[in-house]
């Protein structure tokens, strides 16, 4: 059977369900007996889920751009114009 | 965010991209400020996370928009606007990430897992709540999520936020750092396990356990 360490040092692996299916079932049969890596498990998972909501909440409408960034992007498209004139 | 991930699988342009590109590439003004208007709060929130600093930020946000209007003419539309504005966004970011001088970076070793000599685990801990974000304060839990990954070394920080936040491809993040796409599953990997360790101290044993 796999040892923990093999477990954590291809999880990211087995998260992404690219493992070959003999190599998964001895994850498999890892995880059915090491409460501990079951949890290492479920927090990774959460790790990424809460990585990517951890903006979630941080959104920035366009009225919350300063206008001055707002002018100056405008700008750019008035000095592309003259460049190319 | 998560949309970048969908939008970047989008194999051709949606008919309203090509009707913006259209008049975009015919010099209409309008249509340019309609792309202001849909793309600017999204850019400047993507800019402000990977570059934490309000007049960085604003100034990448600005070179991408001068950036992508030159490169009007040679964009061939396969990707959706939105996504082809946030990859030369990301890419004006990291530039600016890679000018500035690494200090006192720290190591990722002390965050990752320890094992005794027949594999087994050291440091295993008290397990998470089921969902964090629904049995604790979500608020509070985003606030420790972003503080924990602003805490992770420059390099894993990066990849992380390509990876897992902005929904770029590994082969997408090789490619805007210069790397090969196994090295950047490699750090992902270890700034995941990192960033969970970080993580640990707010999280364990909090909530109901799972029981998976």
């Amino acid at each position: 059977m796999i040892t923990c360490r093999e477990l954590i040092d291809f999880l990211d692996r087995y998260v992404d369900g690219v493992l070959p299916a003999p190599v998964a079932a001895s994850f498999e049969d890892h995880l059915k007996v090491c409460p501990q890596c079951v949890d290492y498990l479920h927090s990774y998972r959460e790790t990424i889920r809460l990585a990517g909501e951890a903006w979630c909440d941080d959104e920035v409408a366009f009225e919350d751009v300063p206008p001055a960034l707002i002018d100056a992007i405008l700008a750019v498209r008035g000095r592309a114009a003259d460049e190319s004139a | 965010m998560n949309a970048a991930m969908s939008e970047a699988s989008a194999p051709v342009p949606t008919p309203p991209d090509a009707a913006l590109l259209a008049r975009l590439r015919a010099g209409d003004g309008v249509a340019y400020e309609e792309l202001v208007r849909v793309n600017s709060g999204r850019m400047l929130a993507v800019a402000r996370r990977m570059l934490r600093c309000e007049a960085e930020a604003e100034d990448a946000v600005q070179e991408a928009f001068t950036q992508a209007y030159r490169a009007l003419p040679r964009f061939e539309g396969h990707a959706r606007v939105s996504t082809w504005l946030h990859r030369i966004l990301v890419n004006a970011c990291l530039i600016r990430l890679r000018k500035r001088k690494r200090h006192g970076e720290t190591s990722l070793d002390e965050l990752l897992p320890r094992f005794m000599d027949d594999g087994h685990r050291i440091d295993a801990g008290e397990p998470w709540p089921q969902d964090a974000l629904a049995q604790l304060e979500a608020h509070e839990v985003r606030t420790a999520v972003r503080d924990a990954i602003d805490r992770l070394p420059e390099r894993h920080r990066c990849v992380l936020l390509l990876r897992d936040i902005e929904g770029l491809s590994s082969e997408e993040v090789a490619e805007q750092l210069g790397i090969r796409a196994d090295a950047v599953k490699m750090r992902l990997h270890r700034a995941r396990q990192a960033l969970r360790a970080l993580l640990d101290p707010a999280l364990a044993g909090r909530g109901t356990p799972c029981d998976e």
